[in-house]
């Protein structure tokens, strides 16, 4: 049996400076009720890993635009408008990925991998400072791997094992976060007794922690 | 006729029957309203889903690339983002179709950065061109008047020497090893008036008239 817990207790497990992994795609299986939760502790400095910089009301975006983000490593962050603000003034670094290549690079970690060879990005500026490795006769740019203290993943349902499954497109980059962070703390709009094996999307070691009560 | 409309209409004749089609935002995005339901092509977004269907009412549950609330068809899946992108990358798309800011003579694109003026970032972009069997490029001929087909991409690149297929309200232009092959204009226009819109050499040897547009 995972540990279930409540919003307050969210605070345990984060603190300034860390570096969190943070699931969904503009918000859409980002964990809201999680991401409020860190909202009501006082962390600040925070590396945040994500796949967009979200909204401003929304998603990951409601870290950045209270400021509590010192660093964001995202694929897009065009509907956020509260990221090129807080760069302008220096208060935010930014640092764009590939989306395939941020997806690989948070799943190699997970697996143990020392990263990974993609041809995505060669002759831009993504290749500038990074090794150029020729296999099979085609090039391609080794891309490390990247973890994280905490993973805040949403989008699931999970079972009385801790199991996740997850509805719809709110999979995204959650059951690859689930992987690569030391603690896991999963929002789940439901629990039921048990998912069917064969539908089991993250395996309950993954997890440590899931908080009841997502959409 | 609106020149986004000509563009989507004419795109959406690219497709054979049952290609798995990855549409970008804006113009690309119109070309869904315009395939031959006989082709059966399949679309595919980066966040997660094969076989997205129309827009709905939200559901919070999926979303397209675009983060709009959608559906999915018949027969089709949802997956995480690293199998979203093994599926790009991998060379399963048989078609991306996306926007761009420049394209040059030689294919290669930019798309994702205005440097001090707008940094939207690349999402999937650079992995779907570089992943897709046929990179289509829909865009406006010009930036109010202004070309964006030139001999060389100013901007910085989404990728090098990827683009096959540029459609834009004006033409349809075919890139290959020797240059830039102006294939179809819109008769609206004259190729005088095609080629004082564009900065690349065009090659002319047997052009029609764009297909697709009649009404």
């Amino acid at each position: 049996m995972k540990e279930f817990i409540q919003s307050k207790d969210v605070a345990k497990y984060v603190k300034s400076g860390m570096s969190i992994m943070v699931g969904g795609f503009l918000s859409n299986g980002s964990p809201e009720n999680l991401i409020t939760a860190v909202l009501d502790t006082n962390v600040t400095d925070l590396t945040i890993i994500c796949n967009d910089g979200g909204y401003e009301d929304k998603g990951v975006g409601r870290l950045i635009s209270a400021g509590r983000v010192s660093k964001l490593i995202a694929s897009h962050i065009g509907t956020n408008p509260a990221v090129g603000r807080l760069m302008q003034d220096n208060k935010l670094t930014v640092k764009l990925v590939p989306q395939g290549t941020l997806a690989e690079q948070i799943r190699s970690s997970g697996a143990g991998l020392g990263g990974i060879l993609t041809p995505t990005g060669m002759n831009t500026v993504v290749a500038e400072g990074k090794q150029v490795i020729t296999v099979q006769g085609k090039e391609y740019l080794l891309e490390e791997p990247l973890k994280a203290d905490l993973a805040l993943l949403g989008g699931a349902i999970a079972d009385e094992y801790g199991n996740l499954r997850y509805r719809g497109t709110m999979r995204n980059f959650n059951p690859l976060m689930a992987m690569a962070c030391d603690i896991v703390i999963a929002e789940v709009s439901e629990v039921v007794k048990m998912i069917d094996p064969e539908m089991v999307v993250t395996a309950h070691p993954f997890v440590d922690y899931i908080l009841v009560g997502g959409q | 006729m609106d020149e986004k409309v000509i563009i989507a209409k004419r795109i959406a004749l690219e497709f054979k029957k049952g290609y798995l089609v990855n549409l970008g935002i804006g113009i690309p995005t119109m070309v869904a309203d315009y395939i031959d339901h006989d082709q059966e092509v399949v679309l595919q977004c980066e966040n997660g889903i094969i076989g997205i269907g129309p827009l709905s009412e939200c559901t919070t549950e999926l979303v397209n690339a675009g983060g709009l609330c959608a559906t999915i068809l018949p027969g089709g899946s949802f997956f995480d983002s690293a199998t979203s992108f093994s599926i790009i990358r991998g060379g399963h798309v048989d078609v991306t179709v996306l926007g761009a800011l420049e394209v040059d003579f030689d294919g290669s694109i930019a798309s994702w950065i205005i440097p001090g003026k707008k940094v939207p970032g690349m999402g999937g972009a650079m992995d779907l061109v570089v992943g897709a069997k046929r990179v289509i490029i829909a865009m406006t001929h010009t930036n109010k008047g202004i070309p964006k087909i030139l001999k060389k991409c100013t901007l910085p690149l989404t990728a090098f020497k990827q683009a096959n297929l540029i459609v834009t309200e004006m033409a349809v232009i075919e890139v290959l090893e020797d240059g830039l092959h102006l294939l179809e204009v819109n008769p609206e226009y004259t190729i005088d008036q095609v080629i004082q819109a564009t900065e690349a050499n065009l090659i002319i040897d047997n052009v029609i008239p764009m297909k697709g547009i009649e009404q």
